[in-house]
């Protein structure tokens, strides 16, 4: 498991690699000069010139990227140009926030999903079903901005009841908690359901009904418990997701997390802060889906024998999705 | 010859009797056709245009003259709303087709030449894909700058890898059936086998992905535009007129309800419709 967990980590090297070589390329595209940026409108063309110089922009774009991960290999991500704070610094303190969102979100999520999935599939074709299924429709189909608008609307305006903007005490969590769980709970509740469909038809469920277990410990007991990977599969991936920062719920709420962040940087043209965001964002979620891979193997002791025969371990060196 | 499109008709006639005996899809494609024709014949629908300002009727709510109401300049919303159902569905299309063709080729050249190329184009593709989809095509959108045709490429760019997936997927199952064996025998070569008879038998699963990937595309669109990026103002936009709308939300409740519900409206029809062609294309793939 040890070994397991080491080689999917080194793995993720190669990727980080990818993704900071990839954005790199993009942002030396976007039109717009940092130094211009830093120094106004009025400043001399050649302050302009000397900065870039200093801030190593008149350098070819391969010596800079080398430069870039000769540092981060030390840890170094840069220093934003707006701040003058290192990258790291401005990050990780609007790191917490995104976690505390998307911790929340999440739970929200999965407290409204799971019981309604399984609801569901009991009572397949049903009106509890039937209603579920719709509202889970729409709820994949709605643009998580405009939910969250409409949140506003009804709670903040009409209802006054929560505040609409801020994330300053947990009453500003409800709304942001509310808009971005409910949409990822139409996935999960979606994706409970049709587990949960495929298990109890499974033969150990007959035989257990057969031997005359409850029909609570028979939906508890047997079939959840193996209906639940694919679940947490949809849960992982909506958590590292949400990881990543939710750009335009964040935006919507004026929430000052990591995606806020990366779109003040990108309208700042703040290379080097948006570059060291993705980057974590592509750590974290890389993480997460590890995380869900070892989870697995607690809810399934098949998938636990596979790793310590090492079997498992081809398959999943890739992204593991 | 004759059996085979004997047989190829009766083919799309059991296709199209299992997607009309769908009811929810059926309703969902004639949504989208009627959204389309409002979209298409807007100018003829509305008596007003778009960017017509009119400040002694500003912020009206939803009346006999102005069925859904006026913006901020006294815009009708229903007439902005219509046009904005042109950027949504034409982006949405058009950005599918860019993620279609280039990760449909990138899937099938991998799939069809394995080994090394394989390994590198899926390599790249994992690390594309690693990068949160929303992030890439907002840093795509600001790199080429505002505009529809930008927003399309980015929007295109960031679901590459979702249908070199199936492509991919799909070529490998047909790429070693006797069909193709044949074909490669009689001297076939290999753009000719990968577009004559694999993509078509391939088929299926991509239209199934395509058209769920319309409606994703429409919400990317919404997003970004929402934040300030692709379609500029004037032109009518449904993410960009909630965010305007955004502005006034503590007075006026109609400016960010009706273009949001638009959208809601063509991503569920979308979304049953691409669930019915799947039931309809391939009733193995049926949940």
């Amino acid at each position: 498991m040890g070994k397991y967990i080491g080689k999917r980590i080194i793995s993720m090297i190669p990727v980080l690699l990818g993704v900071s070589l990839i954005i790199f390329t993009i942002l030396s595209f976007i039109p717009g000069d940092p130094a211009r940026m830093i120094l106004g409108d009025e400043a001399e063309e050649e302050a302009v010139q000397e900065l870039r110089d200093d801030m190593g922009l008149n350098d070819p774009f391969v010596i800079r990227y080398v430069r870039y991960v000769k540092d981060l290999l030390k840890g170094d991500m840069g220093v934003s140009y707006v701040t003058n704070q290192p990258v790291s610094d401005e990050v990780f303190s609007r790191y917490p926030t995104t976690i505390t969102l998307a911790t929340v979100s999440t739970l929200v999520a999965v407290l409204i999903a799971i019981p309604i999935g399984i609801l569901s599939a009991i009572y397949q074709n049903t009106l509890i079903d039937n209603v579920s299924r719709v509202v889970a429709m729409i709820g994949v189909s709605m643009p998580n901005f405009w939910q969250g608008l409409l949140n506003i609307l009804v709670f903040s305006v009409y209802l006054k009841w929560l505040p609409s903007s801020g994330f300053s005490s947990p009453a500003h969590w409800v709304l942001p908690a509310l808009t971005i769980g409910t949409s990822g709970a139409a996935a999960i509740m979606r994706t409970t359901r049709s587990s949960m469909l495929e298990t109890i038809r499974q033969d150990y469920i007959r035989t257990a009904r057969a031997k005359g277990a409850s029909e609570t410990t028979v939906i508890w007991k047997h079939a959840l418990r193996n209906a639940l990977i694919p679940v947490m599969t949809v849960v992982g991936l909506r958590f590292g997701g949400s990881l990543g920062g939710s750009v335009v719920s964040e935006q919507v709420f004026s929430i000052p997390g990591l995606g806020k962040l990366m779109i003040d940087s990108i309208n700042n043209r703040n290379y080097p802060v948006i570059l060291g965001g993705v980057l974590l964002i592509a750590f974290a979620y890389g993480i997460i889906n590890l995380v869900v891979d070892i989870l697995y193997a607690f809810i399934d002791p098949r998938i636990k024998s596979q790793y310590s025969s090492g079997k498992k371990l081809k398959k999943h060196e890739g992204k593991g999705e | 010859m004759e059996t085979a499109t004997a047989k190829r008709n009766s083919q799309a006639k059991e296709t199209m009797r299992r997607f009309l005996k769908n009811k929810a899809a059926v309703v969902g494609l004639i949504i989208i056709i009627l959204l389309t024709l409002g979209a298409v014949f807007a100018n003829v629908i509305t008596p007003y245009a778009f960017d017509k300002q009119d400040l002694v009727h500003r912020f009206e709510l939803p009346s006999a003259s102005h069925l859904l109401g006026t913006d901020e300049f006294g815009r009708d919303m229903l007439t902005r709303i219509l046009y904005g159902a042109r950027i949504s569905l034409f982006v949405g299309i058009l950005s599918v087709s860019v993620g279609c063709l280039v990760g449909g080729a990138l899937g099938a050249l991998a799939a069809y030449y394995g080994g090394k190329i394989d390994n590198y184009i899926m390599r790249f593709l994992d690390i594309w894909h690693s990068i949160p989809s929303l992030l890439l095509a907002i840093s795509l959108a600001s790199a080429m700058g505002p505009g529809i045709g930008n927003a399309i490429i980015a929007i295109g760019l960031t679901t590459i890898p979702s249908y070199a997936r199936v492509v991919r997927a799909s070529v490998m199952t047909v790429k070693n059936t006797e069909y193709i064996e044949a074909a490669r025998c009689l001297g076939a070569n290999a753009p000719r086998i990968i577009l004559r008879h694999i993509i078509p038998n391939a088929l299926a699963p991509i239209i199934v992905q395509a058209s769920l990937g319309v409606a994703g595309a429409i919400i990317t669109t919404a997003s970004l535009s929402f934040i300030g990026l692709g379609v500029q103002p004037p032109t009518p936009e449904w993410g960009s007129m909630l965010s305007k709308g955004r502005q006034y939300i503590r007075n006026y409740w109609h400016l960010v309800t009706f273009p949001g519900m638009f959208i809601m409206i063509t991503v569920i029809s979308l979304n049953l419709l691409g669930d019915g062609l799947r039931d309809a294309l391939d009733p193995r793939l049926k949940r």
